[in-house]
């Protein structure tokens, strides 16, 4: 019987190349406990990420990694759980990479609602390039790049995932580790395609957003199985609302067809006269 | 040995078939509009040589309509193996001539050619009389109407295999083959075939088969080089791929959807090729050989992450269907264009691996070697096949078992090693990959340059040891024989690769009858380059003839840049959807030879 792990054994001793105060420490605290309390071992979860500040924290763990290029995270980690359904997968990353250039991607993720969970931290900007407008950007926010704003109207990452198929919704806030670790183990032992939307404080681009913590309402909802429940919920809440929005009740997704294990030169009599 | 007995490409007379010209190779063109059934007969026709003993290719043409349009099924029949069409058709026959006359240009006739018509359905069209052809007039349809559920198609068969001499058993095997699960039409199908049978006796028979070659036709295989790349994938180990359609690799994937299934693997269908090359990387990196096949649009999605690929190690194979480009291009005409994006579409210095098979047999052959060679150097391989290979139908031997291996090729770090390093200096370039699963050598897979451990790192000495790194794996590799087929002797030599090995080799055939002697080098390990073993191939040569598909050198260039040749160099290519025949190769060479 090996040993009970903790939180710090799956921490790496690699320094987060973040900001100080950045949201995205607080993930790294919260997916490190929620994998000690589920009692998983680190060579039996794979990380798996794109490219963003946010993208950098596979390295930070003692899990495999797998840090990829920008938006193709879900790729990956769908390849990966597909090709080793034994493997627990946790993709992450943030809302440019996410939504922007891996939008196709996190829609067809939904869709096939492969076992794996996705986490994305949001701080509505792209930190990494230094302070662009990203799809969850308030369409008024001012960046060299959109002087005066964008003037376009927010993605909504939740219900999209919704109406996608993804089978497990939540919103969670890095400011408490534990409640987001909690999140993460449930998300992890539902069935299919989990989405967390972690609210992620960029506090250098985004400064403003040291005051989410004032905002957020911890366990302000509880979860449904209903769809259009689910849909009302996410349209009408502040965005601050934190909790299980949705638990469905889809099937993972599985390979199709009789599976055999047949020697391959049986293929041969395809070919044969 | 070349397959190409010179002797045999002649017309040649045989004793008891009386002074009849019996030929080696007899081409056939059935055409139609779509629901004609001439796909169906085409493939009966290839099916009733291929039981008769002979060697045989079907390519196929259709207009741009989805369903419903014209078709074209393109038959070579021969006595000894062929890996090309031939330079013009001796029968055209038709059920109708609706729209017909695109194919003027794919279906090249002579003045001793025969065109089959009906007369009850129009005039074939000038593209096609102009040649001089003589004409067989046959009222399919109304003979067809005089059979119940008969059908003008299996006249159409039946006639066009008796003017070829095939025999009527194996005519009526291929039938009955095809009808296997619609047991209702075989009676009328083969009562229509006899029909035609008996129309062509009345015709002079001008394009007898001569006697099909000895051997065991129960050894001899019939498939489709994407058929072949697919099983040479399995072959070679692959078990996960992941798929997004496109013309012409769809029948690839297609193929291996049920196979793989059958082999304890997996195919997923991805959303777009970006997913599809990530989703094969991901599952490489989980230990399980994977690949993904595509054509030109979709390899220009993918070589992004072929980057990741270099720089994570992650082995991974890609099958480019080579079509024309660019852009959407021709999808159903064959070109070598993507050698360019193959070779040097990475950004980065991306040392990687890009193989052509030469043959539709060899499509198995290569693509089970590019397989073991991603994995063994924890690389990606380009696989160049192209439309030609992919959808062309043909009758092979059974491919020769290069001793390539079959068996896992990864090096896999063991459980708890000491002081694991993912990506260590080893004098080979190749180091122990983890997989996940096992513990104690967790590391993190990068596509940001790294140390040794995989730790991500901006040093410009960390960036120069892993490019020394991953360029050593590769060229310190032993690629033993099969880096080139090389042939022939002489102080000429002609440089290709890919679908035109075929086509040179068969216009070299009859060159050798005009006293040409040159070698003959097709490249199927395109890179990393092999400098010494081709300059050891080309030893004396004083002159060198280049020879591809595609609009501007693109292999002449690439030669010319990365090897430093003996003598003379020139270039012959045409673009895509102008396939070279033989005779132009024949004509070159005896041009270029005397030169």
């Amino acid at each position: 019987m090996t040993e009970a792990l903790t939180h710090t054994d799956f921490k790496s001793d690699i320094k987060p190349v973040w900001c100080p105060g950045c949201g995205d420490f607080g993930v790294v605290n919260a997916l490190t406990k929620a994998l000690a309390k589920m009692e998983l071992r680190p060579e039996n979860v794979a990380v798996v990420s794109g490219i963003g500040c946010s993208s950098r924290i596979p390295a930070y763990t003692t899990c495999y990694g797998f840090h990829g290029v920008h938006g193709r995270a879900l790729a990956a980690g769908t390849g990966l759980k597909i090709a080793r359904p034994d493997l627990t997968v946790i993709v992450t990353g943030g809302d440019g990479d996410g939504y922007s250039i891996g939008g196709n991607h996190f829609l067809h993720a939904c869709r096939r609602n492969v076992d794996m969970t996705y986490i994305v931290m949001d701080n509505r900007v792209y930190g990494m390039t230094k302070g662009q407008a990203s799809p969850t950007t308030e369409p008024d926010w001012d960046s060299k790049l959109s002087p005066d704003g964008t003037g376009l109207r927010e993605f909504h990452p939740m219900v999209i995932a919704l109406s996608a198929g993804a089978n497990f919704i939540a919103r969670a806030f890095t400011g408490d580790p534990n409640g987001l670790a909690d999140v993460i183990v449930q998300a992890v032992r539902h069935p299919g395609f989990s989405f967390i939307e972690v609210l992620s404080p960029c506090v250098t681009f985004r400064p403003e957003q040291r005051d989410w913590k004032k905002i957020v309402k911890p366990d302000a909802v509880k979860p449904t199985s209903d769809i259009a429940r689910a849909a009302r919920r996410m349209l009408r809440d502040t965005g601050f609302d934190l909790g299980v929005l949705y638990a469905g009740t889809r099937s993972p997704y599985s390979p199709r067809g009789p599976r055999a294990q047949r020697d391959v030169r049986e293929l041969e009599a395809r070919f044969a006269l | 040995m070349s397959p190409y007995n010179s002797a045999a490409m002649q017309e040649t007379e045989r004793p008891g078939v009386g002074t009849r010209p019996r030929h080696s190779s007899v081409s056939i063109a059935l055409v139609g509009s779509g629901g004609a059934g001439v796909m169906t007969a085409g493939n009966m026709l290839l099916e009733a040589a291929a039981h008769a003993g002979y060697y045989a290719l079907m390519t196929r043409s259709s207009g741009p309509q989805i369903r419903g349009g014209e078709a074209a099924a393109m038959i070579r029949i021969s006595c000894v193996p062929i890996d090309c069409m031939d330079d013009h058709f001796h029968i055209l026959a038709a059920v109708d001539w609706d729209n017909v006359h695109r194919f003027g240009a794919e279906i090249p006739l002579g003045p001793d050619s025969l065109i089959v018509g009906d007369p009850d359905q129009g005039e074939p069209h000038e593209v096609f009389t102009r040649s001089g052809a003589a004409q067989a007039k046959v009222p399919l349809k109304k003979m067809a109407k005089a059979i119940p559920e008969g059908r003008p198609n299996m006249l159409l068969l039946g006639f066009a295999a008796t003017l070829v001499g095939l025999p009527d058993d194996s005519v009526s095997r291929a039938v009955e083959k095809s009808l296997s699960k619609r047991p209702a039409a075989l009676a009328p199908s083969l009562a229509a075939v006899a029909a035609g049978r008996e129309a062509a006796a009345a015709v002079e028979r001008k394009y007898m088969l001569a006697a099909a070659p000895p051997g065991r036709v129960a050894s001899r295989w019939l498939l489709t080089g994407n058929e072949a790349a697919g099983y040479g994938a399995i072959k070679g180990g692959v078990r996960f791929v992941a798929a997004y359609p496109i013309t012409p690799a769809t029948e690839l994937l297609e193929w291996m959807s049920p196979a793989l299934a059958e082999v304890g693997g997996t195919l997923v269908q991805a959303e777009d090729e970006l997913a599809s090359i990530n989703m094969a990387i991901g599952g490489s990196y989980g230990g399980v050989p994977s690949l993904t096949a595509t054509s030109g649009p979709g390899l220009a999605l993918m070589v992004e992450s072929l980057g990741l690929a270099v720089a994570s190690e992650t082995p991974v194979v890609v099958i480019d269907v080579m079509r024309v480009g660019p852009s959407t291009g021709i999808p159903t005409k064959s070109e070598q264009g993507d050698l360019n994006i193959a070779l040097y579409g990475l950004h980065g210095d991306a040392p990687h691996l890009v193989l052509a098979p030469n043959s539709v047999a060899d499509c198995l052959r290569t693509t089970q070697w590019a397989v073991q060679l991603a994995e063994s150097l924890q690389a990606p391989a380009i696989v160049l096949s192209d439309q030609f290979f992919g959808q062309t139908r043909a009758v092979i031997d059974e491919p020769v078992e290069l001793g390539i291996g079959t068996g896992p090729a990864r090096l896999i770090a063991e459980a708890n090693a000491p002081d694991f390093k993912r990506y260590a200096a080893t004098p080979s370039g190749v180091s122990p990959m983890a997989i996940p699963g096992t513990a104690g050598v967790t590391y993190t897979a990068d596509g940001l340059e790294h140390g040794e451990r995989g730790t991500p790192s901006s040093q410009g000495t960390d960036h120069l040891a892993q490019l020394d790194k991953r360029r050593a794996k590769l060229e310190l590799a032993d690629y033993g024989v099969h880096w080139a087929d090389v042939e022939g002797e002489g102080d000429l030599a002609i440089l290709t690769f890919g679908s035109c090995t075929g086509i040179v080799r068969e216009g070299l055939a009859r060159a050798r009858v005009d006293g040409v002697r040159t070698r003959l080098v097709s490249m199927r390990l395109l890179s990393p380059a092999q400098p010494a073993r081709l300059a050891a191939a080309l030893a004396g040569v004083k002159r060198i003839l280049v020879i591809e598909q595609n609009h501007t050198g693109q292999f002449f260039r690439h030669l010319r840049a990365e090897y430093d040749l003996p003598g003379t160099m020139t270039s012959l290519h045409r673009p895509g959807a102008m396939q070279f025949n033989p005779g132009d190769i024949h004509r070159h060479l005896i041009e270029w030879s005397r030169a």
